[in-house]
């Protein structure tokens, strides 16, 4: 045991202090968090800035119709037309120009809208809802209708869908769709890469091992078996360090961009709301929606958030994540024995890179569709299962099958760490010779 | 006879060869143990077997006196043919590690290391990666790793190989230094020369088999082949003629101021009436009994198997 111990600290400490694990060391948080902060910088920086819209209303029915907001002014030019008002409206101080045709309440498309900038989408809703409100009103009074304004008002209804799951112990929760699919996609990818990503540095590390001849060196020392165990722990931690010092990074650094960036914005409010999720992580119940519509994004994207358990996400994510890789780790190490350089091993990595793509491709309708018959089996599955069922977990799933998952998952991992091990101590020492299925399966038979 | 090492009847087989059939070997303590063959004749095998890299099929190894057990691992030290170390690691770091993986502690290995890389005058590498070191500074660097553990039985495979005529000749010394000191070293080659400069007991195998084994001198006595040296002043005409056809000539030279023949004895007769016929004839400077060389009776009983 002890001298696992020794090649796991060779493996951690020779893989920790190379210049690749320190790029991406670095590399990962910065890219995590700006795919986080430079969206709603983005958003943000658009609405900070005042617009002011000539509006030409050839109809003469629009007069301050439309509302006005913090960030975007309305000026009506009466007697203006509108081609000088095309030619002129960047001198004037406007955004742009809005062209509302005489025809407007029959022929929807004769609105234009003419700018040299790209007008953002929440601009365009925001003139076409109150225009499309206004003519229909419009055409609602018509009807003559009595106390039609006091039934408009009780008619106006904004309705909000809000998912509430109800849970085994009859509990409602409330779900948010959209942030259980980004939680469950990320982390089953983030599976999908760690195992590519160290499976492969294992097996080039057994390969190096070979190729130098050191091999012998060392299995004159320790059993083949335990160098194995050694190496593919080794890696594993490397693996999880680096998770680590990304989620606290990453983390650390959204943290002090939303202060920076959006000191007085709502945006610390979540970050703040993670960081309390993640230290009290129990089960948050369904809370009555904030009333105010503006906060509504906001609110319901928190209660998203609160609503995922970070602690438990998180300690499944490592359990699936170490199932994963030590399952297909043992793999790649016995293919790594099982050949003399990198190029040969192109012929053994199908076997392994099939599962793999295919639980990716599960996971994208796992999300979708978490509770689908295809999710369900490939999440019980060993060999895909680490990667699918991350995608199921944000949405809830059942003990029994997370329970019956991670059994398999073990047993499946201790079979092949037998069956690699055997392919191990003889592949080693083995060079020169091409190797082939028939021949690994001999070594099976044989060891 | 006390052994350090001894197999009895061991068996590999691998899949589609047999690669060790019934070979026995006992290493005296305190020998310089020369395992010959041609190659593929199973040397690696063997050695592989008394590394415990490899289980036998069949046959009983001991251990000074025991059955050979994992621990016993750490009492030997070994040398492979293909030499290799990590190339991206630092000399020190590595040389430390593999020590420890033999079981010594770091305090241990690291007083050690440096008496090593002293003698050898090479502690300014320390700090330096392999990949940096030239084929022959790795070579010294694997010498010490091989044999920091102070191990009983000391395995080197074909240890010249690699080295310049220089380095050799100091590897020969420190392997006569760790004979001295008490350690039984066996040595796996093809290199005859070698063999004869330093073993005193050998194993001769191929194809799997043992051929001969056993101490070198007895085994040179054993395939001699009753042939005389004679260094002498006068015709080589007179000389032929004194033979009868208990005599076969072999050959003759000419060396400064006197010649030498190689006459073979046949039908057993003796030194003694060789001399007598020869006496008369020419003037005998020297007699000698040639004795096979090592390279003689290994092509040999290879060519007779």
């Amino acid at each position: 045991m002890n001298k696992i111990g020794l090649i796991i600290k060779r493996e951690y400490t020779t893989r920790v202090r190379k210049r690749s694990f320190i790029v991406m060391s670095i590399l990962g948080p910065i890219l995590f968090a700006s795919l986080m902060v430079v969206p709603a910088l983005i958003a943000m920086s658009e609405d900070q800035e005042v617009k002011r819209i000539a509006v030409v209303d050839s109809s003469h029915i629009f007069f301050n119709v439309i509302p006005e907001t913090e960030y975007l002014k309305f000026d009506y030019l009466e007697n203006a037309r509108l081609n000088d008002i095309k030619q002129t409206y960047s001198a004037g101080g406007y955004y742009g120009v809005l062209y509302i045709s005489h025809i407007v309440a029959s022929e929807p498309n004769s609105v234009v809208f003419y700018s040299d900038k790209q007008p953002n989408l929440a601009t365009k809703m925001h003139i076409s809802k109150a225009m499309e409100n206004y003519v229909r009103d419009q055409k609602l009074k018509t009807y003559e209708i009595e106390n039609l304004d006091n039934i408009l008002k009780s008619v106006k209804t904004r309705i909000n869908i809000r998912t509430i799951k109800i849970t085994d112990t009859g509990r409602e929760k409330e779900s948010h769709t959209g942030v259980a699919m980004a939680v469950g996609y990320i982390g089953g990818f983030l599976i999908y890469m760690f195992i590519f990503f160290f499976g492969a540095q294992l097996m080039r590390g057994v390969i190096e091992e070979k190729v130098n001849r050191i091999i012998e060196v060392i299995v004159s020392s320790v059993k083949p078996f335990q160098l194995m165990m050694g190496k593919i722990i080794g890696i594993a931690m490397v693996g999880l360090t680096q998770f680590m010092i990304w989620v606290v990074t990453t983390f650390l650094l959204v943290t002090l961009a939303t202060t920076l960036i959006f000191p007085e914005m709502k945006m610390t409010a979540t970050e703040q709301v993670i960081s309390q999720d993640i230290m009290s992580s129990g089960p948050v119940e369904a809370k009555p929606e904030a009333k105010s519509e503006d906060m509504d994004e906001i609110m319901g994207f928190l209660s998203g958030l609160k609503d995922i358990n970070f602690a438990l996400t998180l300690g499944t994510f490592i359990f699936y994540f170490l199932g994963g890789y030590l399952l297909y780790g043992a793999l790649f190490a016995s293919i790594g024995a099982a050949v003399d350089n990198e190029t040969d091993t192109q012929q053994f990595m199908l076997p392994l890179t099939i599962p793999l793509i295919l639980a990716l491709l599960v996971l994208v309708n796992s999300i979708n569709n978490p509770d689908s018959a295809i999710s369900f089996w490939f999440s019980i599955i060993p060999f895909t299962s680490p990667i699918v069922m991350m995608g199921r977990l944000p949405f809830g799933v059942p003990d029994w099958q997370v329970g019956l998952s991670m059994a398999l998952l073990v047993l499946t991992f201790i079979g092949m760490t037998w069956l690699a091990a055997k392919i191990y101590r003889v592949g080693i020492l083995m060079y020169g010779k091409k190797t082939s299925y028939k021949e690994i399966a001999k070594w099976i038979r044989h060891s | 006879m006390e052994e350090i090492f001894k197999a009895d009847k061991v068996v590999k087989k691998f899949i589609n060869t047999v690669a060790l059939d019934q070979v026995s070997v006992s290493i005296p303590k305190g020998s310089i143990y020369g395992l010959l063959g041609p190659n593929g004749a199973g040397k690696t095998t063997l050695i592989r077997i008394i590394n415990q890299i490899t289980a036998p099929d069949e046959g009983n190894l001991i251990f000074n006196g025991e059955k050979i057990r994992p621990e016993h691992i750490s009492r030997i030290g070994y040398l492979p043919e293909e030499r290799g170390l990590y190339k991206k690691m630092k000399v020190g770091e590595q040389a430390l590690y593999l020590a420890q993986l033999k079981g010594l502690s770091k305090k241990e290995a690291m007083a050690r290391l440096k008496k090593w890389f002293g003698k050898f005058e090479i502690l300014d590498w320390w700090n330096k990666k392999v990949e940096e070191l030239s084929k022959g500074m790795q070579q010294k660097v694997q010498f010490i790793v091989t044999i920091l553990h102070e191990p009983e039985l000391l395995i080197f495979d074909e240890p010249f190989s690699g080295f310049d005529p220089i380095n050799a000749d100091m590897l020969k010394k420190e392997i006569l230094a760790l004979k001295d000191e008490g350690a039984t070293i066996i040595f796996s080659t093809h290199n005859m020369g070698s063999v004869e400069e330093l073993c005193d007991h050998i194993s001769l195998i191929d194809k799997g088999r043992t051929l001969i084994e056993g101490e070198i001198r007895e085994i040179r006595d054993r395939y001699r082949t009753d042939t005389y040296e004679i260094a002498f002043q006068g015709e080589e005409d007179t000389l032929k003629q004194s033979l009868n056809d208990h005599y076969e000539l072999l050959e003759t030279v000419s060396d400064e101021g006197f010649k030498k023949a190689r006459i073979k004895l046949l039908h057993q007769t003796s030194e003694n009436e060789l001399l007598s016929l020869l006496i008369p004839s020419v003037h005998v400077i020297s007699f000698n009994e040639v004795y096979p060389s090592m390279n003689d009776i290994f092509i040999r009983v290879v060519k007779d198997n």
